[in-house]
């Protein structure tokens, strides 16, 4: 068995014990009930979406600097799979909403600024497929990669700073904050699983930035010996 | 049971972003590892 189809075991495994721990073992929650379940997928979604957007910076950042390839697809890697992330928070969080709230939606500080979130590094992903040329594109990356990552901490303190619908923090969220004993080991148990599970996605998207350059550096060799070929031929005709 | 139907949504939502990503990653793997292939057998 390959190295990616061992890790995607273990990380089915720790999903679907963290999915077991968080349905049946975590108490029940008294106004919410079933909905707050909803917690445990999204909180660890948040968490690893964080995460992924720091490697992605973490990238961008050391590409100016050092202008290594590895760096460039490390910046990729965490921005995509940190939308995917991002994605399952902004669907789980609607699906809690319309429950706890009563609606699906509000244009309140924490939602805006996340969605903004999402729809700047799907910029940065379209803005990637725009640029051919392998340099110019790491660093307009890089740099527009810098720029989304501001909106991060901004996504981060919203609910500190403003009055929102939704909730203030959990955790480090002042003397109230804090779950029951019982829902923190399950919460423990799905951050690790989520964690987990990007980042087999990370390593698998870095990976195959790896085999994309592998075939621009095949192409440009073959497009160079055959214009060497055509050259030689045009001497020999001459 | 209350509010299930929200949790279960929640739930498939889950498995089904990571197996569409999964896929997606998987086909884009696939299709790399025909052009290196192709892209070498051009090089011999």
């Amino acid at each position: 068995m390959n190295r990616r189809i061992i890790s995607w075991l273990i990380v089915s495994s720790l999903m679907c014990a963290a999915g077991y721990a968080a349905l049946f073992i975590a108490p029940d929650e008294r106004t919410m009930h079933d909905a707050q379940r909803i917690f445990y997928f999204h909180v660890p979604s948040w968490v690893a979406m964080f995460l992924a957007f720091f490697v992605s910076v973490f990238g961008s950042i050391s590409y100016l600097f050092t202008r290594k390839q590895r760096c460039d697809w490390l910046g990729v890697a965490g921005a995509e799979v940190g939308v995917v992330c991002c994605t399952l928070g902004l669907i789980t969080g609607p699906l809690w909403g319309k429950p706890a709230w009563g609606i699906w939606w509000t244009w309140d500080a924490r939602l805006t600024t996340t969605l903004v979130l999402w729809l700047l590094y799907i910029s940065y992903l379209v803005l990637r497929s725009m640029v051919e040329e392998t340099e110019r594109r790491a660093r307009i990356c890089a740099v527009f990669g810098i720029f989304a990552f501001l909106d991060v901490p901004l996504v981060y303190v919203s609910n500190r700073f403003w009055r929102t619908q939704h909730p203030t923090p959990v955790f480090f969220g002042g003397p109230n904050a804090g779950v029951d004993p019982t829902m923190g080991k399950v919460l423990l148990l799905c951050f690790a699983a989520m964690v987990a599970v990007m980042t087999v996605l990370l390593l698998d998207r870095y990976h195959l930035e790896r085999l994309r350059c592998e075939v621009s550096l095949l192409t440009s060799e073959i497009e160079s010996r055959d214009l060497d070929k055509r050259s030689r031929m045009a001497r020999e005709h001459v | 049971m209350k509010n299930f139907q929200y949790l279960l949504a929640a739930w498939i939502a889950v498995w089904v972003v990571f197996f569409l990503y999964q896929i997606s990653l998987s086909r884009r793997f696939s299709q790399l590892r025909d052009e290196i292939k192709r892209l070498k057998e051009r090089l011999r």
